[in-house]
């Protein structure tokens, strides 16, 4: 049996969301993610039927009780295939950002710290990069690459990195002369110390702020890729590849392309809630 | 006097960035994996035209050598020939270059309209009804694929009701022109309306309770010229900057939109030719957009200049 101690109360209060972080927008957004989240992880037990199983005499029948989102020109169970097509999409988004965020922080903390050839070097390709629209470098390296799923994560994360490296790099200049840090120096801590203990706590919630938002571009990014040939190919189900799928069809089979394209915007809203309460909670935190 | 060797200075600095720039464009080439020779001359080219392509292209020459013919020909203006269409590169641009300006411009102008007032009434009415209906508006404009939102369109105006052309170019006159515009400009106007209204909401909120506002307040003008003066004024100085970098994303959003609509500008031409792994025009297009972007960043300091008096020449 656990004694009971005070301690242990605080510390729980201490990790409860305060009253106010709690609005109707934060609790849509954690449903709407909720729901996304189990779509993700039980998708064989939620959908009824096989995503990629083709029936021919079921071909592009309207939304009913049975086929909730419709067939498409195959006979397959669109909403099958929406919620097969969650996982892809969820991880589009997850490690789309996770990786840049990880590797890019990394890079803008050493580039700032130490300065010199290293910073030079990151600045002059974040110029380059800022020379080509977002969308068509992600295009250029999946030319060079080759279409498909592992290219598109490759492109996504060659081309998210430098938005966190800038973002770091010029938090971290601010906080580079700071009084704590001078502090820190005098008492004789060592580089590492000082980055992992006193720097990065204090810049990485300007970064995990734009990762929230940058998660909804990410999954949108995959998606128009997929949805242009160049991402995730079919038949694997993936929103944006069935709604390209859907578009021969649109004038007599609108289903095809309106439920995937639905069920992204609102993943996309739930992401986006979920991140403005972030902000909200870390920024009053922060004060 | 001082504002032209501002600009003069912007377009020197601009220059480096344009050299790496060709030297990526050149070496997207030789970095796709296999022989660019076999790439250009398609999968089942005989050797012998291999072969042929190959001293075409000046493949076999040494790589910097190539850069250099590369670049003296981007210079002069020859960016080859297209495998798949047999024509000009350059050719072929020219007669799509104006449909994506016009697309990117009307999409550029209408998020403006909407951002404008709908991203002021945002600020002024910070916290009440219309900053929360705006606010979620905005949400959700953003969490909208485009491709999506411009199909939902097509099937609501072109194919239910034929009140516009779904998607397609009708180029008999500038008012066909136009009508084919309306559905995409609107589309991609969307997420540029909705990032602006963020970003001038903010602003609007700051500014409203600067001491100058006040003081121009007390001073007795009238609130209109409070408004169009000070707090508008000022809030645009950061939307400026945001709508630059909405440009460059809106280029790049061509690329959807054109083919979502069939629009024949750069963006359906960037599509058809990795489809048909035409490589001399995806590489023209690549470098295309970069100057596209670094002429409206440099056009966009131009503005800036005007609009923030403190900006150093």
């Amino acid at each position: 049996m656990k004694r009971y101690h005070p301690a242990d109360e605080t510390r729980a209060r201490k990790h409860r969301l305060p009253a106010w972080a709690v609005t109707p927008t934060f609790i849509l957004g954690v449903v709407i993610v909720v729901i996304a989240l189990i779509l993700a992880i039980f998708p064989a037990q939620i959908a009824p039927y096989d995503p990629t199983e083709v029936v021919i005499t079921a071909r592009t029948k309207a939304p009913s009780p049975e086929h909730l989102f419709g067939t498409d020109n195959y006979g397959r169970d669109i909403f099958s295939r929406v919620v097969w097509g969650t996982r892809i999409d969820l991880s589009i988004g997850f490690f789309g950002v996770l990786i840049p965020l990880i590797v890019g922080s990394i890079i803008g903390l050493l580039a700032a710290w130490y300065g010199g050839w290293l910073d030079s070097l990151l600045m002059r390709i974040s110029e380059i990069m800022m020379a080509f629209p977002f969308t068509i470098l992600v295009i250029a390296i999946i030319t060079i690459l080759g279409t498909g799923t592992i290219n598109l994560f490759i492109a996504l994360w060659l081309v998210g990195w430098m938005s966190y490296a800038r973002l770091v790099r010029a938090e971290v200049l601010t906080l580079k002369n700071s009084e704590f840090i001078e502090a820190a120096r005098v008492a004789g801590f060592s580089n590492a110390r000082i980055l992992l203990r006193h720097v990065l706590p204090n810049v990485i919630s300007s970064s995990i702020v734009f990762a929230a938002s940058d998660m909804v571009m990410c999954m949108l990014t995959g998606a128009s890729m997929s949805f242009l040939g160049l991402g995730v190919q079919p038949p694997t189900p993936e929103w944006g590849a069935i709604l390209n799928e859907g578009r021969t069809y649109i004038t007599y089979a609108s289903w095809m392309t309106f439920f995937p394209g639905l069920v992204l915007a609102i993943t996309g809203v739930g992401l986006s809630l979920l991140g403005d309460s972030l902000t909200d909670i870390l920024r009053r935190k922060g004060r | 006097m001082r504002r032209l060797n501002y600009i003069l200075k912007r377009l020197l600095q601009m220059l480096p960035v344009l050299l790496v720039v060709t030297i990526m464009t050149f070496l997207m080439i030789h970095l796709i994996p296999g022989d660019p020779a076999r790439i250009m001359a398609g999968e089942k080219a005989r050797p012998d035209a291999v072969e042929a392509m190959r001293v075409k292209l000046g493949l076999n020459k040494p790589l910097w050598e190539q850069y250099g013919i590369y670049l003296k020909n981007l210079l002069t203006l020859d960016l080859g020939t297209s495998m798949k269409f047999s024509r000009p590169v350059v050719e072929m641009i020219r007669e799509r270059l104006p449909v994506t300006v016009a697309l990117t411009l009307f999409s550029t102008f209408l998020g403006l309209l909407f951002a404008l007032p709908l991203g002021y009434l945002a600020g002024i009415q910070k916290d009440r009804m219309a900053d929360h209906a705006i606010r979620i508006s905005t949400l959700i404009a953003i969490a909208m694929p485009s491709f999506w939102v411009g199909l939902l369109l097509m099937i609501l105006f072109s194919v239910n009701h034929r009140w516009l052309p779904a998607g397609g170019w009708d180029n008999t006159n500038l008012f066909t022109e136009f009508k084919c515009l309306i559905l995409p400009a609107f589309t991609q106007s969307l997420m540029t309306a909705a990032i602006l209204i963020r970003d001038m909401r903010n602003s609007v909120v700051d500014i409203i309770r600067q001491d100058y506002v006040d003081f121009a307040k007390s001073k007795g003008l009238s609130a209109g010229a409070v408004r169009r003066r000070h707090i508008i004024r000022n809030s645009m100085v950061s939307t400026v900057t945001l709508l630059s970098m909405r440009m460059a994303a809106l280029l790049g959003g061509s690329v959807i939109i054109e083919t979502v609509f069939a629009l024949p500008g750069i963006g359906k031409l960037t599509y058809d030719a990795i489809s048909a792994r035409d490589y001399t025009v995806v590489q023209s297009v690549v470098f295309l957009f970069a100057l596209l972007v670094l002429v409206v960043t440099l056009l966009t300091d131009i503005l800036y200049s005007f609009l923030d008096p403190r900006v150093e020449f």
